[in-house]
């Protein structure tokens, strides 16, 4: 962005950068680096993903047969409450903020590290602690709340292992706190000079718009969980409506946070988009300033709207008016990025690779989720589909169709930079579709299915659904697999991938023009003065091929 | 240094100031004043906050970015609190059903 | 405000603290930005408490309106004057802990590590007759959940369950508070320590700062409970 790095770059091995100038156990566990902590992130937020993504196997082979194909209906609701409670807390919302986040927020903005590395590492262990209590729960019997605790049936009634559940969310979500107060503080006070707000990535304004949400909502998660815990531990009934208390107020208090949750998970996403059409179309964003702003105003208008997740609760009609209207609000700035990032591809010099595979997948997926967000804020249609398939399809959409591929097309976008390798390109691209098609063939059917009227979290379920299910099922196969071999190939090329140069997609921003890969532990030889708008591509530039 | 150095008398004014709010708010609370009784209560609190806030945390002194950030919190609590109360006062303005069978 | 001394850290009088500036840590370009850096950190930290603390305010709120007779014979089970005694204690512990700032400005050790020893002191003294308060409770039979018996005077009139959801925000609320004072008097208490050995400066005390912020923050929560749980209705 201004400053041309006229480096040539050694090849990895010789030179010195954040990932051998120390080595050990020690280096890893006890690092402040902001690099490193995002890849130990990584690792632990994979592992996650495999243990959630577990779960819903045994989910969906269990859903091949009417009566339940291979467990009891205990069983059921356990697993589908820990791929819940691992897949949300332990996976999605951490994703991209604490891996990709972590590593670029500083090197995008011309930093060289986060206002806070220390609490940066503390929130990995912090993450750590959260998960411990939360595969303590699992191992040990496992929870059968759902992952949303619904009161009185979590805090009174249940016998399984909320309370260690609980627990562990608790903690973790101090994680998230510390997470989105480095990202706040550092996005404030550290940029470079002459990075002023609009001349920053696209990337950044989601990251600031998400640790906003993570600040102001999860301290309400923690005292929601907390109320909980108590009621179970000291048998007070704050929730109990038999000594007056109202269950709907937890839901009122878990929803608070819970939709603002669901924005952590996709505005990350809608960050990585940005910056992978942009760079795969060589072209200025369309309307920067429309997809800033539609980032803050999405971190506002989700706070208003929670109470579409209640509109079948007892809860007051009159509210669920108020919230279903400013639900269709909310749509709004998620589909002038979508018009945006539209925008910008077209006349643009498109290149195919993996990544922008991803993006592409995004935006349509993501679309065909929002737009059925739209069906489930109108009250009516809500009354008929809430708590069924039609649900589940349309936040899959959304989380994995959309937050998952953008996840994964940024880890390809930024893999070298990160590793100094490329992985092998073939792979990659076969992978994303082998995904598009597992994914739209999961869940697709599931729209069908909850519009028929099949309800969620039943461990079985009519005769007249076990087409759509095996469908379903066999979709999900696919997409497992599809899972499976980016995670083969990405780790395989860390050892055996061909050397990165310092940027291989010859995109513009700090993180590719002005250090090289991976970067070395200070980020930059020298601080970057920045005198150009972002994505500041040349009028025509050829596509790489 | 850009703080500005807070002079022991403004310190010593803001607490009198205080004592004399937390003495007024005990005070009133022996008097039936019905429902102005809360209302003063949360008016005399908001005033302690804002000393404490203003002059013990120098919040007069400081650039707005910090005002932001309390003013943020307490809009965003006003969300949550206003909006479940929308709900908990209008759930009886419809007639509640009692029961699936009719004339319930 | 003509009696503000000039913005520069060079203060006049006597002074026994050392004047060596912070550690510029790597992050950083300047000082100053450290420092703002640092403020910012808490202020939004601060923010994320305003929300802890604001969810049990709104389930309060909630049963405080559905439940009001109940939440007012509450509050007449609990004893007025060791509210008022705890709310004056707590505010003169914010006005020390402003004085104390002050005097780490001056340069002051020894007056410094009076101030920050009676800010101590008087949390301390808060919690005791917090603590004080929960015993008697616990001996009224006024405990939810593990020791609620309510006598029918005690009650007087108003349904046993709303007087027992007031309780319960009543341990809750001030349990939760009393938990931030005794993380707050262990902060103020390594402040103190590097206070005595010096380790705090003229040029160097933004960790006092910002220990003094959280501390006040406490002290407004405080602010809020009192009347909230103490001073429901008027007068018996």
């Amino acid at each position: 962005m201004g400053v041309a790095v006229a480096q040539v770059s050694p090849p990895t091995g010789s030179r010195v950068h954040y990932l051998n100038e120390s080595y050990g156990i020690k280096s890893w566990l006890f690092t402040t680096d902001h690099k490193r902590i995002s890849l130990l992130y990584l690792g632990s937020i994979t592992v996650m993903f495999f243990i959630g993504g577990f779960a819903a196997l045994l989910m969906r082979l269990n859903l091949l047969e009417p009566a339940g194909a291979i467990v009891q209906p205990e069983t059921y609701n356990k697993l589908f409450t820990m791929h819940g409670i691992i897949m949300v807390w332990f996976f999605l919302i951490p994703s991209i903020p604490a891996t990709l986040g972590n590593f670029l927020v500083p090197m995008m903005i011309g930093a060289r590290d986060l206002a806070f590395p220390r609490l940066n590492l503390l929130s990995w262990y912090i993450y750590l602690v959260g998960a411990g209590f939360t595969l303590y729960a699992l191992i040990s019997g496992g929870v059968d709340s759902g992952w949303t605790f619904y009161t009185p049936l979590s805090s009174i009634y249940l016998t399984t292992h909320v309370l260690s559940a609980a627990t562990g969310i608790f903690i973790t979500g101090f994680s998230s706190i510390l997470t989105g107060l480095n990202f706040i503080v550092t996005i404030h006070k550290m940029r470079a000079p002459g990075l002023t707000w609009f001349r920053l990535p696209l990337f950044i304004w989601s990251m600031y718009a998400t640790s906003v949400i993570f600040v102001l909502a999860t301290p309400v998660l923690a005292i929601t969980l907390l109320l909980v815990g108590l009621e179970r531990v000291l048998h007070v009934g704050i929730f109990d409506p038999a000594i007056g208390g109202d269950p709907v107020l937890f839901q009122h208090l878990f929803w608070f946070y819970s939709h603002p949750a669901v924005y952590i998970m996709i505005l990350p996403g809608m960050g990585v988009i940005s910056e992978l059409v942009t760079a795969f179309a060589r072209k200025r964003a369309f309307g920067y300033k429309a997809i800033a702003y539609s980032s803050m105003a999405i971190a506002l208008l989700s706070f208003l709207v929670w109470g579409h997740h209640m509109f079948v609760s007892g809860q007051s009609v009159y509210a669920g008016v108020v919230f279903s209207a400013l639900s269709f609000a909310v749509a709004i700035p998620s589909a002038i990025k979508v018009f945006n990032w539209t925008a910008t591809l077209y006349k643009g010099s498109i290149s195919y690779q993996a990544p922008m595979l991803y993006a592409l997948g995004f935006i349509g997926l993501f679309t065909m989720g929002g737009l059925t967000g739209l069906f489930l804020a109108s009250l009516a249609v809500d009354v008929h589909v809430h708590d069924t398939y039609f649900v589940i399809a349309h936040f899959h959409y959304i989380m994995v169709g959309g937050a998952v591929m953008a996840y994964l097309g940024g880890i390809h976008f930024w893999w070298p930079k990160m590793t100094g390798r490329m992985y092998p390109d073939l792979w990659a691209r076969f992978a994303a579709f082998v995904i598009f098609i597992g994914f739209n063939l999961t869940f697709f059917p599931q729209y069908i299915l909850g519009y028929l009227g099949m309800p969620r979290r039943y461990a079985m379920y009519p005769p007249e659904f076990q087409a759509l299910n095996v469908l379903s099922t066999a979709g999900a196969s696919i997409l497992g697999i599809g899972y499976l071999i980016p995670f083969v190939y990405l780790i395989w090329s860390i050892r055996y991938g061909p050397e990165a140069s310092p940027n291989p997609w010859k995109a513009k921003g700090l993180e590719w023009e002005h250090s090289p890969s991976p970067p070395p532990k200070d980020n930059f030889e020298d601080v970057p003065v920045v005198t150009e708008e972002a994505y500041a591509y040349a009028a025509s530039e050829p596509a790489r091929v | 240094m850009a703080e500005p150095l807070v002079p022991v008398r403004t310190y010593t004014m803001v607490f009198v100031a205080l004592l004399a709010l937390a003495a007024l708010t005990t005070g009133l609370a022996y008097v039936d004043l019905g429902p102005f009784n809360t209302v003063a209560a949360l008016a005399i609190a908001a005033a302690k906050m804002l000393l404490v806030a203003l002059f013990f945390m120098h919040v007069w002194y400081k650039p707005g970015l910090t005002r932001i950030v309390i003013l943020a919190a307490f809009f965003w609590l006003s969300l949550l609190v206003s909006m479940t109360l929308i709900d908990v006062f209008t759930r009886n303005w419809t007639p509640q059903p009692t029961g699936w069978l009719p004339g319930s | 405000m003509s009696d503000i001394a000039p913005a520069s850290g060079a203060l006049v009088g006597a002074s026994d603290l050392p004047s060596t500036a912070a550690d510029l840590h790597h992050q950083f370009e300047e000082i100053e930005q450290q420092r703002d850096a640092g403020n910012m950190g808490m202020w939004v930290f601060l923010a994320t408490e305003v929300l802890f603390f604001g969810g049990l305010f709104t389930t309060y709120t909630v049963y405080r309106s559905l439940y009001f007779a109940g939440f007012e014979v509450g509050s007449h089970l609990l004893e007025r004057p060791f509210g008022a005694a705890m709310t004056f204690i707590l505010l003169g512990s914010s006005f020390t802990m402003a004085l104390s700032i002050h005097a780490i400005r001056m340069g002051r050790r020894k007056l410094l590590c009076a101030l920050l020893l009676l800010t101590i002191i008087l949390g301390a003294i808060f919690l005791g007759i917090k603590f004080t308060e929960y015993a008697e409770k616990w001996h009224e039979h006024l405990v939810p959940g593990l020791n609620f018996h309510p006598t029918v005077d005690q009650l007087r009139g108003a349904p046993g369950d709303a007087v027992d959801l007031f309780l319960c925000f009543y341990f809750f609320m001030t349990g939760l508070h009393a938990l931030h004072m005794i993380v707050g008097i262990g902060l103020l208490s390594v402040m103190a320590i590097r206070a005595w050995n010096r380790s705090l400066s003229q040029a160097n005390y933004q960790q006092l700062e910002v220990s003094g912020l959280y501390w006040h923050f406490v002290d407004i929560i405080w602010i809020f409970l009192f009347p909230l749980l103490y001073l429901i209705g008027g007068p018996r």
